[in-house]
């Protein structure tokens, strides 16, 4: 991981940044920073801080210290919803008591998106994804593979800046990872989107 | 005899025992007074609604069972709205001390009625609270608080967080997050918590005794205690009355059955 922030216009700048949980220091002076648009990929081994740098980001955890900018303004003092950074949970948490559409819909509704709207967005990202066909049922009918999909919906509706992926394909069996990590990565050129 | 068919004989001798009393309790409040006191007892009554009449109108049964629903409906309301929030602070925040003050709740939950009964009454008289809805509902919500934030955090735990917090990036306020993910998510802990509340606010007899004085703001088994005069004892009407509070909580629980024993074995099997 590299511990240098060069350059200066990138999407996402991240400097100094520390983690200490307790007395347990989990992220020391962190810098890296990512090109808009690039795909750039955190490598480590098991309890390294990949999670931890992804959930600072999103602003699910304070920092302990340091500086995370996308677009060249700070971030780290924003709440999660301001941030305009969507994350795909390891797990995929999808909202279990909400159907396909609802999930994917969720997050346009709470940004008060006219009902057109929401249907026409949801329904590019689903055919984008193809779960089109799935968009009426509820996220415990659908296989790993099909959770996955409307987990990438959820975060690709949304149009964010960043798409932060936290260990996607850990939970798919070895020959979906594969398809999937091709999907991702064709997704990746047809989004254009910045994705850590 | 099989061990299967020995379980469901004991399983029915169980549900018989319990279920004896308030049988008798409906037959008797459908007998006619000549049947009531009819020696030997006749067992099958001859379907007389007469107590069922006299109950509703001597005995102004619908002014206590109004109050009964006034007060433990309120004390429900209040006792879920404050215990959620508290139970879903002490099921987020992850520290040492939780489990502790969770343990506290649940023996505080168990200490008896007549611990606190003085000071409660003080408090309430010096409120003006005595014979009054809200002073009933207060001392309700305070003794039903405890057990049910217990119940709550069980549930609340078992939302995972990660779902909470794709809300939160999606758009969520905490609050919302609470209201439009979490809070759906453990709805059968929050109707287990309720009907909990709701019947022990129902049933409650001996802090609606010392608060509810005056006859026109007490509840049902106040009321239906003081159903004797100093000459007369009537069996019917008592019968009836208490039938008719019985019921309403019987098709609760059966409504919401699945509910309720999903919400009670909670965290005893991972899902």
């Amino acid at each position: 991981m590299s511990n240098h922030a060069g350059g200066l216009i990138a999407a996402l700048v991240v400097n100094h940044l520390c983690k200490r949980f307790g007395a347990n220091e989990a992220l020391n002076e962190i810098s890296f920073r990512v090109a808009d648009g690039e795909f750039c990929i955190l490598l480590g081994p098991s309890g390294c801080g990949k999670s931890t740098i992804l959930r600072l980001i999103a602003g699910l955890e304070p920092s302990s210290g340091g500086e995370i900018a996308v677009d060249g303004r700070r971030i780290d003092s924003l709440p999660p919803r301001e941030r305009d950074i969507a994350f795909v949970f390891q797990n995929y948490a999808l909202y279990p008591h909400m159907s396909v559409f609802d999930n994917l819909a969720f997050s346009l509704r709470m940004r008060g998106l006219s009902k057109n709207d929401i249907d026409r967005k949801v329904t590019e990202a689903a055919r984008l994804l193809e779960i089109d066909d799935l968009l009426r049922r509820r996220p415990l009918a659908l296989s790993g593979g099909q959770r996955q999909r409307v987990a990438l919906g959820r975060a690709i509706v949304r149009q964010p800046k960043i798409f932060l992926f936290d260990e996607p394909l850990s939970n798919l069996d070895a020959a979906l990872r594969a398809t999937m990590r091709v999907e991702l990565a064709r997704l990746h050129r047809r989004l254009k989107a910045t994705i850590l | 005899m099989s061990r299967s068919t020995a379980l469901k004989f004991f399983s029915c001798g169980i549900a018989l025992y319990c279920l004896v009393p308030f049988l008798w309790l409906v037959l008797t409040s459908l007998k006619s007074s000549a049947e009531l006191t009819a020696i030997p007892p006749t067992l099958i009554p001859s379907l007389h609604w007469g107590f069922y009449r006299s109950a509703l109108k001597d005995y102004g049964l619908l002014g206590y069972i109004t109050n009964s629903v006034i007060v433990a409906g309120a004390a429900t309301l209040i006792t879920i709205t404050i215990g959620s929030l508290a139970a879903y602070s002490v099921a987020r925040l992850r520290r040492g001390w939780t489990n502790v003050y969770l343990m506290l709740l649940l023996a505080i939950s168990m200490f008896p009625q007549i611990a606190i009964a003085g000071p409660v009454w003080s408090l309430l008289d010096r409120f003006n609270w005595l014979n009054t809805y809200q002073g009933l509902a207060a001392a309700y919500i305070a003794l039903s608080l405890p057990l049910a934030i217990w119940i709550l955090t069980t549930f609340f735990r078992e939302v995972p967080s990660e779902i909470e917090e794709a809300a939160l990036i999606d758009g969520c306020s905490r609050m919302q997050a609470l209201y439009r993910v979490v809070l759906p998510l453990a709805a059968p802990g929050i109707l287990t918590a309720a009907l909990l509340v709701f019947i022990q606010a129902w049933n409650e007899f001996f802090f609606a005794l010392i608060i509810m004085t005056d006859p026109n703001v007490q509840t049902l088994p106040v009321g239906i205690a003081l159903f004797p005069g100093e000459y007369t004892m009537p069996w019917g009407e008592i019968a009836a009355a208490s039938t008719i509070a019985t019921v309403p909580l019987i098709l609760l629980a059966l409504i919401f059955q699945r509910g309720i024993v999903r919400g009670l074995s909670a965290g005893a099997v991972k899902g």
